[in-house]
């Protein structure tokens, strides 16, 4: 039987190899927002308030080239939804605990925590307190994502504008799909959006950030009726 | 106006996180919305990575010989090799800043 610390503790080891993308990427998310314009208190407040790397990028990248607050925010909500299939799988681990409990651990589900939470405890089926397997690995991960974008605005405001640092944007989504580029489903439903958004990037509003997905997503559900 | 913006898209984010742990009863969500919901990141990503390789910053389509293409097609190959997210990355700067600061200058 592991005491409740040991089980956190494991929790955090294992995202541990995930600091090598989550680091630069924060450090890139400060940068960004740095040279986007905005104050670095703003910048800063993404990650403790949104807590979401894409979405924070993408909120900033919008404002800052004149989108509504309304697209901004309906983007950050489009992008955020995958969050609903973290809960909805892990829900299953936290179904004994207090409503208080429920929302304070709901804040640290993030993408790579939630990976390395649904893997372990299917492998470990009778864990007493699987919760903080799940809080080992969010803090964690919170944590390190506080300290790098705040280390990534401090660094931001050094490095110069012709370097062009927001090609680092485009790259660093390539970097978190690229491994989906081997199963053709998400190949073609990454197809549909990426064409989609050329078409409609002259949309009122940068609303090509939110069409292009739903598109996109239509495409998906399309093909799996298909499939079947 | 930023901070309210940030504000809304905090409780956005929240909740989509939340929901479904506090609020919603698992099975509420069926399997073919759990299936679409795979593809979130296939269909929102490349809506960022597309523009951001083929339109340049005032809003118009780049030409053929923009090194931000060619720093693309670095980064996808590296990437779809290494499985690095920091290979991805920095290879696609590297040859970048290698066009724009080597070849072009």
């Amino acid at each position: 039987m592991l005491s409740k610390s040991k089980i956190f503790f494991k929790g955090t080891v294992a995202v541990l190899p995930h600091m090598l993308s989550v680091i630069p990427f924060g450090i890139i998310t400060g940068a960004i927002g740095v040279e986007l314009g905005f104050d670095p208190i703003l910048v800063y407040a993404t990650s403790l308030i949104i807590f979401g790397g894409a979405s924070q990028i993408i909120f900033m990248q919008l404002l800052s080239g004149g989108a509504s607050s309304l697209v901004a925010v309906t983007s950050v909500g489009v992008i955020n939804s995958r969050h609903l299939l973290y809960g909805a799988v892990l829900s299953e681990y936290l179904e004994k605990l207090s409503f208080i409990k429920k929302l304070f651990i709901s804040y640290f589900i993030v993408d790579q925590g939630f990976a390395e939470s649904n893997k372990y405890i299917k492998q470990n089926k009778n864990l007493s307190n699987p919760h903080y397997y799940i809080l080992g690995t969010g803090v964690t991960l919170w944590l390190c994502w506080q300290l790098s974008t705040i280390s990534g605005i401090i660094l931001g405001s050094f490095i110069p504008e012709e370097l062009g640092l927001k090609f680092a944007i485009p790259l660093t989504f390539l970097a978190i799909i690229v491994n989906d580029l081997r199963k053709l489903d998400y190949v073609f439903v990454m197809l549909v959006s990426g064409f989609a958004s050329l078409i409609l990037f002259d949309a009122p509003f940068k609303s090509y950030i939110i069409l292009s997905p739903i598109v996109a997503l239509i495409a998906a559900f399309i093909m799996l009726r298909l499939k079947k | 106006m930023t901070w309210f913006s940030i504000i809304v898209s905090g409780i956005v984010t929240y909740f989509s996180r939340m929901a479904m742990v506090a609020l919603i009863d698992r099975e509420m969500l069926g399997t073919k919305v759990k299936e679409v919901l795979n593809y979130v990141p296939a269909a929102v990503f490349p809506a960022i990575i597309f523009p951001g390789v083929f339109y340049n910053d005032f809003g118009s389509f780049v030409e053929i010989t923009d090194p931000k293409i060619y720093g693309a097609i670095v980064a996808l190959i590296v990437g779809f090799y290494s499985r690095s997210v920091i290979a991805t990355i920095v290879s696609g700067l590297l040859s970048y800043w290698f066009i724009i600061f080597i070849l072009l200058e």
